[in-house]
């Protein structure tokens, strides 16, 4: 759900503070031109995993939190996707632990 | 759950030696976005007649708000139909369009149109047959948005339209409809650029009906599953496979699978790759075909 993960990103970088109020529904959909629909359920998504609350009336806030649980979930995905994947393609091109942990402080440099 | 708007059963419609349209059924629901997809000459455009009343069946039903369109005054004000081609009387004005479509629509609002006619740069006072093919198209797409009819129909509306233009109507599609939530029936060949506002999809092809399916759900059914040649002939036996491409030893599939998550866990499982693929590819092929299975 790309609406998610957008959402998710604008909390992990701050530019939605916990306790603040979110866009509505709507105005995601217009800003990303996505179908209302699809909106709601990125949206409620987020809900169902408490990143996101309603408050009746007024409407959806970042909950308290949520920024840390977040940081949790994608460092867990960064090893799943990264990592082992990293891992997996250094072990076919021959590459040792030794040369792998000098590629990684070369990137850092750069 | 939603209320049906339109409903069509077994609907049919025969020439002398064709049948552009065969026995179709689906049902329309009350506010969300339709697509309804096609090559040209797949019978879009028939059906969008036969529901409007512009068009008399073969056979089968057409339901609008739970009545016969035909003849009836209730359920046409309801519906707003903007075609391809659309012709107006030799003498009129965009802005005796305008005066018109108040009088036909009874949700009309004038205030709406007047703004829209400035974002689209329409001049209120020339005729539109000196209109270019863009501004006619213009017109159409204000006419059906200012509307606010409870069923929109857009056929292919924008014939001669730059991007820049597609993009402000698909701005203000998108925003009056969460402002004034409507059913809206799109049809169009550029379904890369619309896809993302449609909620559900109708493919026909050869008068028949393709698929007829949420749009995020079949998303989420549908990849194109990438490996080695061996690997991927043997992942695919038995499942629906709707194109298949190779590049030396490497095969691409695009798989269909029954539930939303079903192809890309079982491939991931395989170790093979996974990519989305695109509701434009994805109904070429479909389309290209001519495949037609219960989908």
């Amino acid at each position: 759900m790309q609406i998610a993960d957008k959402i998710e990103d604008d909390i992990i970088e701050a530019r939605l503070p916990e306790e603040t109020q979110v866009p509505s529904t709507n105005q995601f959909a217009a800003f990303y031109q996505i179908n209302p629909a699809t909106a709601a359920k990125g949206v409620n998504l987020l809900v169902d995993q408490g990143i996101l609350y309603k408050k009746r009336g007024i409407g959806m806030f970042v909950a308290s939190g949520a920024r840390e649980r977040l940081m949790e979930k994608r460092k867990t995905e960064f090893y799943e996707q990264y990592v082992v994947a990293m891992v997996k393609e250094a072990a076919k091109l021959g590459i040792t632990k030794d040369q792998l942990s000098e590629m990684i402080r070369r990137g850092e440099k750069d | 759950m939603s209320q049906t708007v339109i409903e069509v059963r077994n609907l049919t419609k025969e020439y002398k030696d064709t049948t552009a349209v065969d026995h179709v059924s689906f049902r329309i629901e009350e506010n969300k976005i339709y697509g309804l997809l096609g090559r040209n000459g797949a019978g879009k455009t028939t059906i969008m007649q036969m529901i409007t009343a512009q068009l008399f069946s073969t056979s089968g039903e057409v339901r609008v708000f739970g009545e016969h369109p035909y003849e009836n005054k209730k359920v046409i004000q309801q519906i707003c139909f903007i075609k391809e081609g659309q012709k107006y009387p030799d003498l009129f004005t965009v802005k005796d369009v305008m005066v018109t479509a108040s009088s036909v629509y009874p949700n009309w609002d004038a205030e709406y149109a007047k703004a829209l006619i400035e974002v689209f740069r329409l001049p209120m006072k020339r005729l539109i047959k000196r209109l270019s093919r863009g501004m006619l198209s213009s017109v159409g797409i204000i006419v059906g948005l200012a509307s606010r009819a409870p069923i929109t129909i857009f056929d292919e509306p924008y014939l001669g339209l730059d991007a820049v233009a597609r993009e402000l109507f698909y701005d203000h599609l998108i925003e009056d409809y969460t402002e004034n939530p409507r059913t809206i029936i799109l049809s169009t060949h550029l379904i890369d650029e619309v896809s993302r506002l449609l909620e559900h999809l109708i493919v026909i092809d050869s008068g028949k009906i393709l698929l007829d399916t949420d749009t995020d759900e079949l998303r989420g059914r549908t990849h194109n599953v990438i490996g080695h040649q061996s690997a991927v002939e043997s992942f695919i036996k038995g499942r629906d496979v709707i194109h298949l491409e190779s590049l030396g030893s490497t095969l691409s599939a695009t798989v269909m699978g029954r539930t939303e998550t079903e192809v890309k866990q079982a491939a991931e499982q395989a170790g093979l790759e996974t990519a989305p693929v695109s509701l434009q590819q994805l109904i070429v092929h479909l389309t290209k075909n001519g495949k037609v299975a219960s989908r």
